[in-house]
């Protein structure tokens, strides 16, 4: 177990060191110059080279790159150019919409995918089934900004009841989660699509097996037996695709918080790009790198709460 | 469930008894959010339309006509040879932070801006500034290296805005001013809010007691906002193909007017074919101008001939100097030795003006012979390749600074590319000229040389078209600047 | 095998015959598009802008006045350019270091799969971002980010596919008989392999699609004057109000793409592969 563990470990800063030297070699090679994009086309020469310094871009590459480093292992994700603030407090305050916008999402796209998946499975190669299987195929083929945009066509645009993009801020209340309604469901429909054949497929395999007949014939109904032992001996499968799904979402949350215009991390590193707020797109690009890498670990880890045989074997 | 019905409830209730009062309170739109608060600090326009003179003043400040009108001096002299300025501030002037304003103010403000570590964005300004002067706390005199008759204008701009020492580090993220508004709140991503200050020298003066300014990024989003009455105001709504339906709806009021963005087919006067006067000239007769303003501006931006905004007193007409003429072009382009044509490529910046407008007016140089490439570009390239290596042939951008003709006396370091004495003598006779009268005649000439020389293909006047409540007073109809005049607002019944 | 029981098979399989007439469909929107648009897709037209539907223009004009219909038909060209480049680029590459590291194993083998995980832990779009940021917005450089992100999948399941060949007796026999790793490859992994990555290929060129139009919706795919599905609708979004339907058909066109081609990928794979196909 603790071999395990510091190869985990080991593997970690192993990606994240990577991560960082990729990311740092590519921004060295990105044009554009944050300084000249704050002050404008009107600033004078020496008033770019004077904010250059004082952003410590006029730095050699190395001494860049070991500072930024040395400010990571402190902890310190350091000062972005363009908000004047600390890069910590900045993801944080965008964390606050992704995060939740995230997590409404995943507990959409599981409740829609899961229900669907066993209802299939149950239904399977009847009309119930193919019409599950058909809806599925759609959602896969939908570009989820499309169907973003033909929310908020219908939704905002000729119904009127929820908002097309922005976020007013949590400090008004529960209002502001209908600002993530829309979003939530144009990140959760092809996740959704993709689980909910998965599940199927994973329900159909249990059901194949032996321990099923037996609880069948003890006398618990179809729907018991479903619910109560095939969708958890289904699980495994699920639960990796999950956790793909996860990382996905917020990678898809870059495209949806752009058609929504939401404050949140995927539109703060989508702007930052942009803005060359450089040190921003360094710390956001670790951070996720170590995001992947942590939500491998928890499914891992879920394996051998699913299925206890797994502690064991590893 | 229950504690969001009740607070829902209480929400109705709140905006029931506030709709009996008389209305206080005005909630604006606006496209882009600002990075920071600090207009020393960055050069986002942003940070102009929500402080500059609300919260934030200085010495002077540009009236809706496009003239120099008080702002925190109440009254200025300009000494005879045109290099001392002395202004007079008001007693009593009070910072958000209880910190009162004396001429040290200036004085200090200005040497930050100025200073050789300085990052102000409006640095150049204060480059003509020889010795700042403070004979005593009411008055600062400037003087001058050279006599400027742009200075005043200058001193108007949000990067001259004057600043508290104690609190001008902390102004990127909580402003701290002397105007009739105080910095009450940011929502970053949504919103930021100000409210009437209680210490400000003229009580009377500011109607609306809370200002919010909301960022609505999204065109599509703007128009649903507006008709649901979430926004009192809208001044640069982006999906102008959706003004019709306001002017129709009687709760609305729709205000179209001019700003101060010229927006040229801007060409590369030191490169190739574009150095050649010739083929600058073809592409000004190819451009028709009236498919490029409905077409990126849904028909209301207005055609300019020259560097000068349409609004102003001392604007010539020079959009017929070079009518829209295709053989002309061809004859041009011929002589100027590309009888088959000439491939150029044209580098638009992220905007949509200057997209739609690149996209249109290339069709339009297709027609005439030139084999036009479009290669857009993100702004940071904009400004990585197009402005500071001048490695481009053509782009489009808006020219927003007021009084910025002197763009074309910047020489071959400037993107323009563009160099002439006679235009350098007549920026050096203007700045020198006191006279109203021989000024004006001395922009018209400039006006009329940058077109004959067709340093660009002038093409509109970027519109300012804003969408309002129908009830509210006090809306400026062109800008000049951009700031938002919130103490000119207020509600009628 | 032979390959007319091969296709009777997959005319067998409902899945594959609706994706071949999807994507027969887009196929000869592309091939038409070359012969005959009903009007130029590139005539600007400003007086004519935000036409609705009518004989003349079947799908309307966007806001230059330009035909809709027109746009679309070409358009559909350069999402199957940019999507078909793109695997191809992800196939080759691939599938050379896929069987280069199931060839050599060792350590040749765990810095191909170290390789590919490392691509996987960074979000693909997000890369692709940086990558068109460094070389410029354009049809190329889309093709290139999203050809790079192809490789390692390929790299990954021609290891697994031909680690298994080589595990089996028939590629000992091979050995025993003196043929060397190249040949081996060439004559008896690959051939066996080739199902999984057709399959695998056509899945993944409509994620290339599905990639491309992500690209051109924020900006960084295929520019003007050459239409661009994504770019379409990024454009139609500030007119939804006034034309709506402008976000719909291009929408729509990426989805019969995409269906088209993942109903043929799961086809194909049924039709070759019937264990695959049991739970389905």
């Amino acid at each position: 177990m603790l071999s395990f563990t510091l190869r985990r470990l080991a593997a970690f800063l192993a990606t994240l060191v990577a991560t960082s030297l990729v990311v740092f070699l590519v921004l060295e090679v990105l044009p554009g110059d944050p300084a000249l994009l704050m002050l404008g086309i009107d600033a004078q020469p020496d008033a770019v080279a004077a904010l250059r310094a004082k952003l410590g871009l006029d730095r050699p590459p190395v001494e860049r790159y070991l500072v930024w480093m040395a400010g990571l292992v402190r902890g310190d994700l350091g000062i972005s150019h363009t908000y004047g603030t600390s890069v910590a407090e900045l993801i944080g305050e965008r964390l606050v919409v992704t995060l939740p916008l995230a997590l409404i999402a995943m507990s959409l796209t599981t409740m829609i995918a899961l229900t669907l998946g066993v209802y299939a499975a149950s239904k399977h190669n009847t009309v119930g089934d193919y019409g599950v299987m058909t809806a599925t195929q759609l959602g896969i083929a939908i570009p989820n900004f499309w169907f973003a945009i033909l929310l908020v066509l219908l939704f905002a645009v000729f119904l009127g009841w929820l908002p097309a993009g922005g976020f007013p801020g949590w400090d008004q209340g529960p209002i502001a989660l209908k600002s993530l309604v829309l979003p939530a469901f144009a990140l959760a429909l092809v996740q959704a699509a993709i689980l909910a054949r998965v599940t199927r497929s994973a329900v159909l395999e249990v059901l194949r097996e032996d321990f099923v007949r037996t609880a069948r014939a003890k006398g618990l109904t179809r729907t018991q037996t479903l619910w109560r032992h095939v969708l958890r001996n289904s699980l495994i499968p699920v639960v990796t695709i999950m956790g793909l799904q996860f990382s996905n979402l917020l990678a898809g949350t870059i495209i949806i918080e752009n058609v929504f215009y939401l404050p949140g991390l995927g539109r703060l590193i989508f702007q930052s790009i942009n803005q060359r707020d450089l040190i921003v797109v360094k710390d956001v690009v670790v951070l996720l790198a170590a995001k992947v890498v942590v939500i491998n670990f928890i499914v891992d880890l879920l394996y051998a709460v699913i299925d206890p045989r797994l502690r064991t074997a590893r | 469930m229950r504690i969001f019905t009740t607070s829902l409830a209480v929400a109705l209730l709140m905006s029931a008894t506030a709709a009996l009062a008389a209305k206080d309170t005005i909630v604006i739109g606006m496209q882009d959010e600002p990075p920071v608060l600090d207009p020393t600090q960055n050069a986002a326009a942003a940070i102009d339309v929500i402080f500059s003179v609300n919260v934030y003043e200085s010495l002077v400040r540009i009236g809706e006509d496009g003239t120099v009108k008080p702002g925190l001096a109440t009254s200025w002299t300009i000494g005879e040879d045109g290099k001392a300025y002395t202004f007079k501030l008001p007693k009593g002037v009070v910072f958000d932070n209880g910190e009162k304003l004396t001429s040290e103010n200036v004085k200090w403000s200005f040497e930050r801006a100025g200073s050789a570590t300085s990052t102000n964005p409006t640095k150049r300004h204060f480059a003509n500034i020889a010795a700042i002067e403070t004979p005593d706390p009411e008055t600062v005199i400037l003087r001058l290296k050279a006599p400027s008759s742009l200075f005043l204008s200058y001193m108007a701009s949000g990067g001259a805005a004057i600043f508290d020492p104690k609190s001008a580090d902390n102004n990127k993220t909580t402003p701290v001013g002397t105007g009739p508004y105080k910095f009450k709140q940011w929502v970053k991503g949504d919103r930021v809010v100000l409210e009437k200050s209680p210490t400000y020298r003229d009580p009377s003066k500011a109607q609306i007691k809370q200002a919010t300014f909301k960022f609505v990024p999204d065109a599509a989003a703007q128009v649903p906002a507006l008709l649901a009455g979430d926004i009192d105001a809208f001044p640069t709504v982006g999906a102008t193909e959706t003004l019709d339906r306001f002017k129709a709806d009687s709760r609305f009021q729709v205000v179209i007017g001019s700003t101060e963005g010229e927006v040229p087919l801007i060409l590369n006067n030191n490169k190739k074919p574009f150095d050649d006067i010739r083929v600058r000239r073809a592409a000004n007769h190819a451009i028709e101008r009236k498919s490029i303003i409905d077409g990126a501006t849904s028909g209301y931006g207005l055609p300019i001939g020259s560097h000068f905004p349409p609004h102003h007193p001392w604007y010539v007409d020079l959009t017929n100097r070079y009518p829209h003429d295709i053989a002309k072009a061809k004859e041009l382009l011929k002589e100027a030795g590309y009888p088959n044509g000439v491939d150029v490529t044209i580098k638009p910046p992220p905007f949509a003006y200057a997209r739609r407008s690149a996209e249109i007016v290339s069709a339009q140089l297709m027609e005439a012979g030139f084999r036009v490439k479009i290669e857009p570009v993100e702004w940071a390239q904009w400004l990585d390749v197009v402005y500071k290596q001048k490695n481009y042939d053509m782009t489009v951008v808006a020219h927003v600074s007021p009084w910025d003709q002197d763009n074309y006396t910047r020489g071959k370091d400037y993107y323009y590319g563009y160099q002439n004495p006679e235009m350098d003598a007549l920026m050096k006779a203007v700045l020198a000229e006191s006279n109203e009268a021989k000024q004006k005649d001395l922009y018209g000439q400039i006006q009329r040389k940058i077109a004959d020389e067709a340093v660009h293909a002038f093409m509109f006047q970027l519109p300012r078209t804003g969408v309002y409540a129908a009830k509210l007073r006090g809306i400026w109809k062109n800008s000049p600047v951009s700031v938002t005049d919130l103490a000119g607002l207020s509600w009628v019944d | 095998m032979t390959r007319d029981g091969l296709l009777m098979r997959c005319l067998r399989q409902r899945n594959f015959i609706i994706g071949a007439i999807l994507v027969g469909v887009v196929l000869s929107a592309a091939l038409l598009s070359y012969f005959w648009t009903p009007h130029s897709p590139s005539r600007i037209n400003v007086p004519g802008r935000l036409a609705p539907a009518s004989a003349t223009h079947w799908f309307g004009t966007d806001h230059f006045g330009r035909d809709v219909f027109s746009m679309i038909l070409v358009g559909s060209r350069n999402s199957i350019a940019v999507g078909l480049v793109a695997v191809t680029i992800g196939v080759l590459t691939g599938v050379a270091l896929g069987l280069l590291a199931s060839a050599k194993r060792g350590w040749v083998e765990d810095l191909v799969m170290r390789m590919a995980d490392f691509t996987f832990a960074f979000p693909a779009i997000l890369s692709a971002i940086l990558i068109t940021a460094i070389l410029g917005p354009g049809t190329f450089n889309s093709i290139l980010a999203i050809g790079i992100f192809n490789i390692p999948v390929f790299a990954r399941i021609t290891r697994g596919a031909a680690n298994a060949i080589l595990a089996r007796d028939f590629i000992l026999a091979a050995r025993a008989a003196g043929k060397g790793h190249i040949r081996i490859t060439l004559e008896h992994v690959l051939p066996n392999i080739s199902n999984v990555l057709i399959v695998q290929a056509t899945i993944n060129f409509a994620l290339a699609i599905l990639a491309e139009a992500g690209l051109s919706y924020l900006g960084l795919g295929t520019q003007p004057p050459n239409p661009s599905w994504g770019r379409m609708l990024n454009e139609s979004q500030t007119f939804l109000f006034r034309a709506p339907m402008l976000a719909i058909y291009p929408g729509a066109a990426i989805m019969i793409a995409v269906l088209g081609l993942n109903l043929l990928g799961d086809g194909l794979r049924d039709a070759l592969d019937p264990r695959l196909s049991r739970s389905r």
